[in-house]
């Protein structure tokens, strides 16, 4: 251990030291959600290929097709849409059920182009 | 969806039952459940029990629960066993019977690398060291717990692990398929198995608000921390924090706090003075998480090959429990240490948990902890570590950087650091650079979706725009069955069909018809020449593929106990075993009643040169529950006895029965002394209203037919039994 970290520590026990033990659970608690606060906030405004493809899931879409429709829309740049937006679009613009354009999105990516 | 048949006990679970109709099956319940606690406790057989839930309607009880009315007390945690043989089909017959001996969170582990694959798996491929994780196993699981609940009268808790790179899809299938516990921690997939940190965390988000929705119970990771670090009583500070960083992030993405659940591990085992640092630490824990549930788990960093050193451990892990608090008591299978588990220790880690909580039953109304004084001072000293600990991530800049720096699973005692710690790198492991900002217009149009969603104007409920998601409606989730065409359960199923519907017999430890044995003997050889002679000797015995599995020296050079395992290469036909017939003990009442009205009377002895006379004096004797506690009056005559001079004796007393004993097989003079006492009373004309009854250690049941007597018994027998035999007899001769 370095020399500095240990003088700090040193330093903090000694303001730990004045806390009751409820005071010292506060500062527990108060110190984790610090901590995962911008955790929290990143993964509120990020989304991931996982993620999208447990939307397409709960959307009725099996696992193959909900896998090769978030590469598609993964390459096509729209992933940010949501991949559940992107399907929902599709079949709103064809008049298809959402399993249909899915379907569609493997069989011709270019049905992706002009959605948005 | 049809109605299943219930089990019937005396019949094996069959698998062929549960894949019927698989793709229409739809869990019939979701979320966690609790065990049934009375506050007032729980009377059974003479006891009363203060911290119990209530019993189940079928169960097998403690080997001792014999001489207490077969009672089974069941603790009022939920109890835990890890149960993946890496073939569900198998796994399913453990679950039954694990649940028979009162698990009822049944964990079910992925196999290895599971956490890697990008995406879900389908089908029913065989695992390694626990199942593929799939919609078809985990569906055949659960519809197979259902049966199993509704047989042991207790809902069961399924459970397996949402993480890795495919948290989220796996959250949805499991809420999909009604699982009821899963482990969730971002932290595990980011030091154990090197998933991009941003990545595991926003996932886990996710994956955090899916498990919610469908009420499934999570636990986390940290304890992993003491199975890993080189010196697990060490990282008992960071493993607080790695708790409270799990439990603020999942209040915080919108999981109730009753759903969380701290998995914990007491750090230490003998001959380390393990009290001393896990009960400070157990302590703690509850002080700080008193919002959260404790998940209690038994320690595995210890365990080597030796499952009796294993089990003590587990039970002083379980005092710990007890004296502090346990929500959920996880078991540990004894063998862990040696091999993937096998079924039978499942069932002993189990019995381990419950005879331990039944004989501490109350403890804390006789004991309590003596907070002041070294406990106290320790687990303050243990808080002020953690929260030092946590103050450093933070001027560090964040979890983030704290992980790149090596804050954890160092095995130095906090703040000291030994440089071991896992340090990884944010832009770094599996999936790095993979997430994506949300768009001002992300939408995402279904149910238990965290963050940023920006609905559509006129949407009014999420889901509407798709006219439902499967959480909503069940009946557009999709079924695949299978994609492999070997490496699947019909395959695996037609291979074992010998071994379970065709009466074709083998052991087994994991999988039907696998012909595992295990052999234990004491060799007076050193270790090293003990291991050579042990597979050796398996190999003579027969046994394929012998290996050793443990050695205990009991001195230098006297020798050691050997633990081998091994394969039998055969299987015997059932139809070929001769199963002799059960006998039917009348009720004793009845039995008391029949002797006093035909006032039985009996004449006993032990023949030949025999002077072994403990095992007659038990039949015999009232005080150890033989013939004499049923009315029976009897004449001893000792040992040693002619057998002419026990048929006069018989003749004078006008007794109604003969009782020889005879031990001494040598020459078989057992036979010889038996058919001399049956042609003996022929010839005096009496064998038609005389009963003539011998045993002894080498003599069995089949024994009376060839020796010309009424009745023959071998060990185990009881007074009861000879009385039985006996009125059976008079029954039979219409005197009774």
């Amino acid at each position: 251990m370095s020399e500095d970290r240990n003088q700090k520590f040193e330093k903090r026990r000694v303001e730990l030291s004045k806390m009751s033990d409820d005071e010292l659970k506060a500062r527990f608690w108060e110190l984790c959600n610090q901590v995962v606060e911008p955790i929290v906030d990143l993964a509120k405004t990020h989304t991931s290929p996982s993620i999208e493809r447990s939307v397409l899931l709960r959307m009725g879409i099996d696992s193959i097709t909900a896998h090769g429709v978030v590469d598609r829309v993964l390459e096509a740049g729209l992933l940010g849409k949501g991949a559940g937006h992107v399907v929902l679009k599709l079949s709103q613009k064809n008049g298809t059920d959402v399993r249909t354009a899915a379907a569609s999105i493997l069989e011709n990516k270019d049905v992706l182009y002009g959605l948005f | 969806m049809t109605e299943q048949k219930p089990l019937d006990p005396h019949e094996k679970l069959d698998i062929d039952l549960i894949l019927e109709g698989l793709e229409n099956y739809h869990p019939t319940r979701k979320g966690w459940t609790w065990r049934d606690v009375p506050a007032e406790g729980i009377d059974l057989g003479p006891f009363h029990y203060r911290n119990m839930s209530k019993p189940l309607k079928n169960s097998i009880g403690l080997p001792a629960s014999k001489y207490f009315d077969h009672i089974d007390p069941q603790p009022s945690c939920v109890v835990t066993t890890e149960i993946a043989s890496g073939r569900f089909e198998d796994d399913i017959r453990r679950m039954r019977m694990a649940a028979w001996h009162g698990a009822d969170h049944l964990m079910v582990i992925r196999t290895t690398g599971q956490s890697h694959i990008d995406g879900l798996l389908e089908g029913t491929p065989e695992g390694v060291g626990g199942v593929p994780i799939t919609r078809k196993q985990i569906r055949a699981s659960r519809k197979a717990c259902d049966q199993i609940e509704k047989e042991v009268g207790r809902p069961i808790n399924f459970h397996s692990y949402v993480s890795g790179v495919a948290g989220p899809e796996v959250a949805v299938l499991f809420a999909e398929e009604g699982i009821n516990g899963a482990h969730q921690d971002p932290q595990y997939n980011v030091l154990y198995r090197n998933v991009n940190m941003l990545r595991s965390f926003v996932d886990a988000a996710e994956a955090k608000k899916v498990m919610n929705g469908a009420r499934i119970f999570q636990i986390d990771g940290a304890h992993n921390a003491n199975a890993t670090a080189k010196n697990g009583w060490l990282v008992m500070p960071e493993l607080m924090v790695q708790h409270g960083i799990n439990c603020a992030f999942s209040v915080k993405v919108g999981m109730a706090k009753d759903l969380i659940g701290l998995s914990t591990v007491p750090p230490d085992a003998p001959p380390a003075p393990k009290l001393w640092f896990d009960l400070p630490y157990a302590v703690a824990l509850r002080d700080f998480f008193s919002d959260f549930k404790m998940r209690a788990q038994q320690n595995t960093r210890y365990i080597e090959a030796d499952i009796e050193e294993a089990i003590r451990t587990h039970t002083v892990d379980t005092l710990i429990s007890m004296l502090t608090s346990a929500d959920i008591q996880s078991t540990i299978t004894p063998d862990e240490g040696r091999n993937v588990p096998w079924h039978y220790n499942n069932i002993r880690g189990v019995q381990t948990v419950k005879q331990t909580w039944a004989a501490l039953d109350g403890i804390k109304e006789l004991v309590e902890l003596k907070h002041k004084g070294p406990l106290g001072e320790m687990v303050r000293d243990l808080k002020e570590r953690a929260v030092a600990f946590l103050e450093e991530v933070i001027e560090s800049g964040g979890y983030f950087t704290a992980v790149e720096k090596g804050f954890f699973v160092d095995s130095g005692r906090y703040p000291d650091r030994n440089g071991d710690g896992i340090a990884r790198d944010s832009k770094g492991g599996v999936g790095a650079g993979s997430l994506v900002e949300r768009d001002p217009d992300y939408f995402a149009p279904v149910c238990d979706h965290f963050g940023e969603n920006h609905l559509p104007a006129d949407v009014k409920h999420v889901c509407d725009p798709i006219d439902g998601c499967t959480l909503c409606k069940p009946e557009k989730i999709v079924y695949i069955d299978e994609l492999d065409s070997e490496d699947n359960c019909n395959m695996r199923l037609k291979e074992t069909l010998p071994y379970r519907k065709g009466g074709m017999i083998k052991p087994e430890a994991e999988w039907a018809g696998d012909g595992t044995i295990l052999t234990q003997f004491f060799v007076p050889l050193p270790e090293d020449v003990a291991a050579v002679y042990g597979v050796e000797m398996a190999k003579k015995l027969g046994l394929e593929d012998p290996q050793v599995v443990n050695i205990q020296v009991m001195h230098p050079a006297e020798g050691c106990f050997v633990e081998v395992k091994g394969k039998v290469g055969f299987a015997i036909d059932v139809k070929t075993l001769k199963i002799p017939e059960k006998e039917v003990i009348l009720p004793e009442d009845e039995l008391r009643e029949a002797v006093k009205k035909v006032g039985l009377k009996v004449v006993a002895a032990t023949v030949g040169e025999d002077e072994h006379s403990v095992g007659l004096r038990e039949i015999l004797d009232i005080k150890h529950g033989g013939i004499e506690k049923y009315g029976v009056k009897y004449h001893y005559l000792g040992t040693s006895v002619p057998v002419s001079k026990l048929v006069d004796a018989a003749i004078e007393t006008g007794a109604q029965a003969i009782l020889i004993s005879t031990i001494i097989s040598h020459n078989d003079t057992h036979r010889t002394q038996m058919k001399k006492l049956a042609d003996l009373c022929v010839e005096r004309g009496i064998r038609d209203r005389i009963i003539l009854i011998a045993g002894g250690t080498q003599v069995n049941r089949e024994m009376a037919k060839e020796t010309g007597l009424d009745a023959t018994f071998g060990r185990g027998t009881k007074g009861i039994h000879v009385v039985n035999a006996m009125v059976k007899v008079l029954k039979a001769r219409g005197v009774l």
